[in-house]
This record gives C-alpha cells, sequence and structure tokens, in this order.
C-alpha cells in the first residue's frame, strides 16, 4: 500500500492505513447510510449485499471483467477456458437434515463453477476452527467435505487450517475455492438473456431454507424438512449436451429464486414474467412460510438452479433435466419478454400481477 | 396443514368476483382494517380484480406500523444497554426511530435477538440470570395474549430478570376513531380475523348501530377477502349494516374466553398513542398495577426521550385511508423499503411497502417528477 511515489522505510509491523469510506460518492441509496457498519443484511444476499459488492469491493479491486459479478469468473489460460470460483460457509447448526457446513463446502463451489457450464474438477478447502470446537466435530466436517467431493467428483487438492479464539467464530468455518474447465462453445453468462427465453427451475423451491429455519429455531411442521444440498455439474452437463446455447444459469441460493432471477433480468436488461402458480412450491414449504410471513421466492436452495434457454430448445432442454435425479421435478415457470426490463413480474393465480422485487437485507418473520 | 391451497381456488374467486360484479350498483368504500389483509390483497393483486368503484382503504392495522415513535426510542434506549438482552418480533428491527433502528443497536454491539414467540423471551430470560431481558410486546389483540403469558409465567416461576416493553393496542377504538375522525371515507369494514378469534365478536353489534356501518369478520386468504368483501357489497346495496362472520372456520362469537381472562388479569385498558394517527382513547393497554414490576418502562425508567417524525412521511394519512400510499411525494423516492421515511414503508404489513414490493408497475408516472425519476435511479 505505496500512499505516495516516495519510499517508505522498511517496518517490521506496517501499520495499516484504511483510508475512511466516502459515503457520498455513493450512488445508490445507502441504507443505514450515517452508520457505517456491517449489518446482518449485509451478507442476506439481496440488495444491500449487492451494494456492498458494487461500491465497496468493486471499486477497491478495479476489475473491468463483463463477469465479475457472475457465480464464477471464465478465465483463458494457456488456451483453455478454466472456471473459478470460491465461497464461505458459515452456517448454524454445522449438521442439520439433509446435510452439513462440509455438503454446502463442496456443492456450494462445485454448483458456482456448473453455472458458468464448467466440469468442476479440483477445490481447495480452508478451515477456521474455534477454540474448544470438538475435535470430533471437526472430524465429522472433514468426512462430509469428503464425501460430497467424491460424489461431485472432484478432488480437494490443497487446503488450509486456522484456528481464532474462543468466541471469535461459530465451531467451524469453512471457506472453498474450485476450478473446472469450460467446454468449447459454451458461453454461459447472466447478461446473455434474451426476450422469448424460457425460464426453467430444476425443481422444489425454498427446501433448504425451511429445513435449516426448523432446526435452527426448533419449529417443527409436523415431518422433517430436509435440505436440498446437491451437486448439479451433472445436471448441467445433461442440459449441454441438448444444447451448448444455454443463456444464463443461476443457483438461487441466499436471496433465492426471486433474487436470482432479478439479478439475470437486470444485467441482460430484459422483463422475466412468471407464472406464479406453475413454480413448485412444497406444501410443507409453503406452510412453513406462511406460518412465519415469509415468501419461498426468496428462501436459499442448495440444490436447485434457474435455467435461461432460448425458445426453441426448452422443451429438450426440460426432458434432459427431468430424466436426471436433481432435475426431476423441473418446470418451465416463466418466459422472457420486452416489457419493464430488468424487473420480474409474477402473474398470480387470479390473473393480476405484481412485481418481484430483490429482497433488502435478511427477510424479516412478521410479526401476525 | 390445510385450508390455504383451499382457500386460494380461482375458479372459485371467479365466482365470488362475479356476484360482486353483479351485484353492485354504485361506487362503495370499504375498510380491511388488518395489516395482513392488505397484504394479501396487494399479493395477489384482489383488488385489481374488483369492479371499478369499489376501493378498499387500507387500515391502520399493522402493529409494526402504529406503534408510535417514543415506544420506538424507547426500546432503542433499552436495547443499547450493555445489560440488556433485548428480543423483538423480527420485523421491528428495520422500524426508524428518531435516529436510528434495531438493527443499528445490533451492529453496534447490542445484544438484540428476534424470536418467534414470546415465550422464547422468557427462555433465554431463565438462561441467562445475569442479564435482563426484555421483550418488545406490540401488536393487536392477536398478540397480546401470548405477550401477556410471558410475565404471567414470570410472575409464576419468579424470573425476575424478565419484562415486558408494552404498546399493545386494540381494534374497536381505532374503528371508532375512524368513523368519528372530521373526514371519513368508509362506508363498512373488514373487520380483522384473527382479533377476533381471541376477542369473539361482541364489541362490534354496538359499532355498526351507532356508526350505521356494515361490518363483516373477514379472514385473510384469498377467497376469505372476496367473500368479506361480497358480503360488505350485498349490505351496501340493500341498505343494511350489520354484524357477518365470514370467517366463522376460526372465529367464535365468543372467541377465545382463557385468552380473554389473561388480558383481564395482565393488562389495563388505557390510552394510546399511535404512530400517524395520534392519541386514540381507551384503544390500548399497560400492564396492570399487579405485574407493574414487570413493565420495561417502569423497570428502566426511560426519559428524556426526544422525538424527531420525518416532516415528510405521510403514513398518517395512509394509516387512515386518506391517502393511497403512491400518493405520497416520498413514495418510491425518498422513502423505499431500504430508507424508510414511515413505520407503513418498513412492515410488508405497512401499505407503503406493500405497494412498493408489488405495485410498482401500475403506479401512475405522473406522480413523479422528473428529478425525483433521476433520484431513484440505483
Amino acid at each position: 500500500m505505496v500512499e505516495s511515489g516516495q519510499a517508505s522505510p522498511p517496518q517490521l509491523l506496517p501499520t495499516p492505513t484504511v483510508p475512511a469510506p466516502d459515503f457520498e460518492g455513493w450512488t445508490c441509496p445507502l441504507p443505514l447510510r450515517d452508520s457505517p457498519q456491517i449489518v446482518m443484511g449485509h451478507g442476506g444476499g439481496g440488495a444491500m449485499t449487492a451494494e456492498l459488492i458494487e461500491h465497496l469491493f468493486l471499486p477497491a479491486l478495479a476489475n473491468e471483467r463483463p463477469d465479475r459479478l457472475g457465480d464464477s469468473a471464465v478465465l483463458d489460460l494457456g488456451g483453455a477456458r478454466i472456471a473459478f470460483s470460491t465461497d464461505s460457509f458459515v452456517v448454524r447448526p454445522l449438521f442439520f437434515p439433509g446435510g452439513s457446513i462440509g455438503d454446502l463446502a463442496v456443492n456450494g463451489t462445485v454448483n458456482d463453477l456448473a453455472m458458468s457450464g464448467a466440469q468442476p474438477a479440483y477445490l481447495s478447502a480452508g478451515f477456521i476452527l474455534e477454540e474448544g470446537t470438538d475435535v470430533a466435530v471437526v472430524a465429522a466436517v472433514a468426512d462430509r467435505v469428503g464425501a460430497a467431493a467424491r460424489e461431485a467428483g472432484v478432488e480437494v487438492v490443497t487446503g488450509d487450517t486456522k484456528v481464532v479464539d474462543a468466541g471469535h467464530g461459530d465451531g467451524v468455518y469453512v471457506n472453498t475455492a474450485g476450478i473446472g474447465l469450460v467446454p468449447a462453445g459454451v458461453h454461459i453468462g447472466p447478461h446473455r438473456a434474451e426476450v422469448g427465453d424460457a425460464v426453467i427451475v430444476s425443481g422444489d423451491i425454498g427446501v433448504h431454507g425451511v429445513a435449516i429455519m426448523s432446526v435452527r429455531e426448533g419449529l417443527e411442521f409436523g415431518t422433517e424438512i430436509r435440505s436440498d444440498c446437491a451437486p448439479l455439474a451433472g445436471l448441467v452437463a445433461a442440459m449441454l449436451a441438448v444444447t451448448p446455447d444455454l443463456h444464463a444459469l443461476r443457483d438461487p441460493t441466499r436471496g433465492g429464486l426471486g433474487t436470482a432471477l432479478n439479478e439475470i433480468a437486470s444485467a441482460s436488461g430484459v422483463g422475466v414474467e412468471l407464472d406464479e402458480g406453475r413454480i413448485p412450491v412444497p406444501e410443507m414449504v409453503r406452510n412453513a412460510c406462511s406460518l412465519l410471513g415469509l415468501d419461498p421466492l426468496y428462501v436459499a436452495n442448495e440444490g436447485k438452479l434457474v435455467a435461461f434457454v432460448p425458445p426453441d430448445q426448452a422443451e429438450a432442454v426440460l426432458a434432459a433435466m427431468r430424466e436426471h435425479p436433481y432435475g426431476a421435478d423441473a418446470a418451465v415457470i416463466g418466459t422472457c419478454v420486452p416489457e419493464h426490463p430488468g424487473m420480474v413480474v409474477a402473474r398470480t393465480g387470479f390473473g393480476a400481477t405484481r412485481v418481484v422485487d430483490v429482497p433488502i437485507g435478511e427477510q424479516l418473520p412478521r410479526i401476525c | 396443514m390445510k385450508y390455504l391451497e383451499e382457500f386460494s381456488d380461482p375458479e372459485l374467486a371467479r365466482r365470488l368476483l362475479d356476484d360482486i360484479h353483479r351485484t353492485a350498483t354504485q361506487p362503495w368504500a370499504m375498510m380491511e382494517v388488518c395489516g395482513g389483509q392488505t397484504h394479501s390483497i396487494i399479493r395477489h393483486g384482489l383488488d385489481q380484480l374488483l369492479p371499478d368503484g369499489i376501493e378498499l382503504i387500507h387500515g391502520p392495522g399493522c402493529p409494526v406500523c402504529v406503534t408510535p415513535l417514543e415506544m420506538i426510542d424507547k426500546a432503542l434506549e433499552i436495547a443499547s444497554r450493555p445489560d440488556v438482552i433485548f428480543c423483538s418480533f423480527g420485523d421491528m428491527l428495520r422500524v426508524p426511530g428518531s435516529d436510528r433502528d434495531l438493527f443499528r443497536v445490533k451492529s453496534a454491539g447490542g445484544d438484540v435477538r428476534v424470536v418467534y414467540s414470546p415465550m422464547d423471551a422468557l427462555a433465554i430470560a431463565r438462561a441467562n440470570p445475569d442479564k435482563q431481558v426484555v421483550f418488545f410486546g406490540i401488536g393487536f389483540e392477536t398478540t397480546a395474549p401470548p405477550n401477556a403469558m410471558t410475565v404471567h409465567e414470570a410472575k409464576r416461576l419468579g424470573i425476575e430478570n424478565f419484562s415486558l416493553l408494552v404498546s399493545h393496542v386494540r381494534v374497536p377504538p381505532a374503528i371508532e376513531a375512524i368513523m368519528t375522525a372530521p373526514v371519513c371515507r368508509v362506508q363498512a369494514f373488514l373487520a380483522a380475523g384473527h382479533v377476533c378469534t381471541v376477542m369473539g365478536t361482541g364489541e362490534y353489534p354496538e359499532l355498526t348501530e351507532r356508526y350505521q356501518v356494515p361490518i363483516v369478520v373477514t379472514g385473510f386468504e384469498p377467497l376469505d377477502i372476496l367473500e368479506g368483501i361480497r358480503r360488505a357489497v350485498h349490505q351496501l346495496e340493500e341498505g343494511r349494516h350489520e354484524l357477518e362472520n365470514a370467517y366463522a372456520r376460526v372465529v367464535s362469537d365468543d372467541g377465545n374466553p382463557t385468552a380473554r381472562r389473561m388480558l383481564d388479569d395482565v393488562f389495563d385498558v388505557v390510552d394510546r398513542s399511535w404512530r400517524g394517527i395520534g392519541m386514540i382513547p381507551q384503544s390500548g393497554w399497560r400492564l396492570s398495577e399487579k405485574y407493574r414490576e414487570y413493565d420495561a418502562e417502569h423497570r428502566f425508567a426511560v426519559t428524556g426521550i426526544d422525538t424527531h417524525e420525518s416532516t415528510v412521511c405521510r403514513s398518517g394519512e395512509v394509516l387512515q385511508g386518506l391517502l393511497k400510499p403512491h400518493e405520497c411525494e416520498a413514495f418510491g423516492t425518498a422513502c423505499t423499503p431500504r430508507n424508510p421515511l414511515g413505520a407503513t414503508m418498513v412492515s410488508s404489513e405497512g401499505a407503503c411497502a406493500a405497494y412498493y414490493l408489488y405495485r410498482r408497475l401500475s403506479t401512475p408516472p405522473q406522480q413523479r417528477t422528473p428529478a425525483e425519476e433521476v433520484s431513484s435511479v440505483g
């Protein structure tokens, strides 16, 4: 960090200079503008997260790549096209019905790579452990990382371990990064959706988020809801076998399907029109969300994708998805339209319409 | 859980709508009292499907919206104390006080926790005997009984580090306030079904008589709401003004006597100030003398609260049904869910937030000046 042209004397412990953030430069109406502290909403995957990235991280990192906001970056390296992505995992509890932080850490990065059409190959895994955590717990997490990697067909080839003081972590945090090869002729990106594209979701939405909430908050809904956590590279490969010309793919994790659709609509400048009645929402998710005052469209998924597919390929792609175990309940839920560019609009079961917006931060349970 | 899908059936909705269209021969304005009903109406677009003359006026029944600013400021003050764990329902966290909200208190180090049930707050109190645990008890007759239960149990179990910050309000005095306001356009009420689940319907016949106004107890699913509207339209067209129960699968005439006994034991009826509306006589509750030691206002003796309400925000007129959210100059420009000037823009039950979330497409563009358009572009 050189502040001027003059060389500064070497220091054993350089004092980092932290410039005060210039909030006047922020062009969007910034939440909590006069209280420049991170709040939980900045991690919710909604508008606040997007603003933090757009106005704080991107300027600092000075990167003008067109795909800089994709789930993964696609890089040309020695003639090969390599997808590269990273993700950090801070879920509580560490183990939940249908998965664990270890499964999420592998599948999260594998899926981010798959959303570029890449065949994931190698992962790194970094573990941040809290002092006092049972070694058996760490072993169980590591075990799940290994098992999930085997299922996803990737190898964990490098890693790192750090321990933080008791009280400074939540037991175990995991970061993974991964690379994979993008096949020739595949150019998937959030900016590529076109008017006429069919919008296809690969199955039931909202399952992971409700599963986590049910264990975290001790809520019971009659039957156990299991996370949908799964690696999606195989499903994407099956779709690419039909046509390499998939326009956009997203795995709607934090922020849910509603946020993913908004990101693509906004990046591509098309309108998205949803047929609300066609969106697959399992009854348990619908009921849980109804009780808590949440909207299933904004609840996290960990084993689902949404695809923007040229209309003449939609039927064949849908058929290929339904053949695959992770796409058996795939459904066309909408189309891209020239009206309301950048916005997602749902047609309700009664024939009325409503805007499907990006949530601000985290969804808040309603009072009654 | 049943009775969700069944009450969203488009074909049955069509039949109810046909009946409403056939019956209505002139314009009528009716108010849905509860914010949950407003949310459901806007989310499903039910108002778009009604005859042109049938207007739904969105009532003051969003508990988050009407909690007075002074009480929010007290909550912020108490939540900031290092010895306090402050528990609240989720959607109170983003409600703006005079200079901040509970999220900011949390990010500045305050121990603010979202709970799903007030009894969770009591459990937190038992688990943290060295802390003062305060629950923000807001809401109507629906949330009042479980909140009353917390202090009842705290006293019974001798949990002394628990207290309740009470800002409970009652629906019938609000209906009365609306009917006696200098400007009142409301010709019928869709009463809040879940309030009646607790209180029964006994408070309403007197109101229908005194103000010659039909009151239809109405539920929250699309078919429930359409049925409530249908019955109100029939009454208006026939010149009747009666109490009807269109939510009988949930609401009985007596309500829930056990819950009502709990309310009588724990609370006293008092005058309450409603944010954006003002003081409404006998419209709220506070803890009774017997439970005074569990009253957070008493325990923490918060004084010197100096409130600053936005001068631009017109949520008071929205809450009284005098203004539609998008008719406010600040709507969608200076005031958005991300940067709310008033509570009606915060809770998803607030009329302004519901319009912003679901209705921007149909908001008339002439409502905005070019300068505001620029400032609203992200």
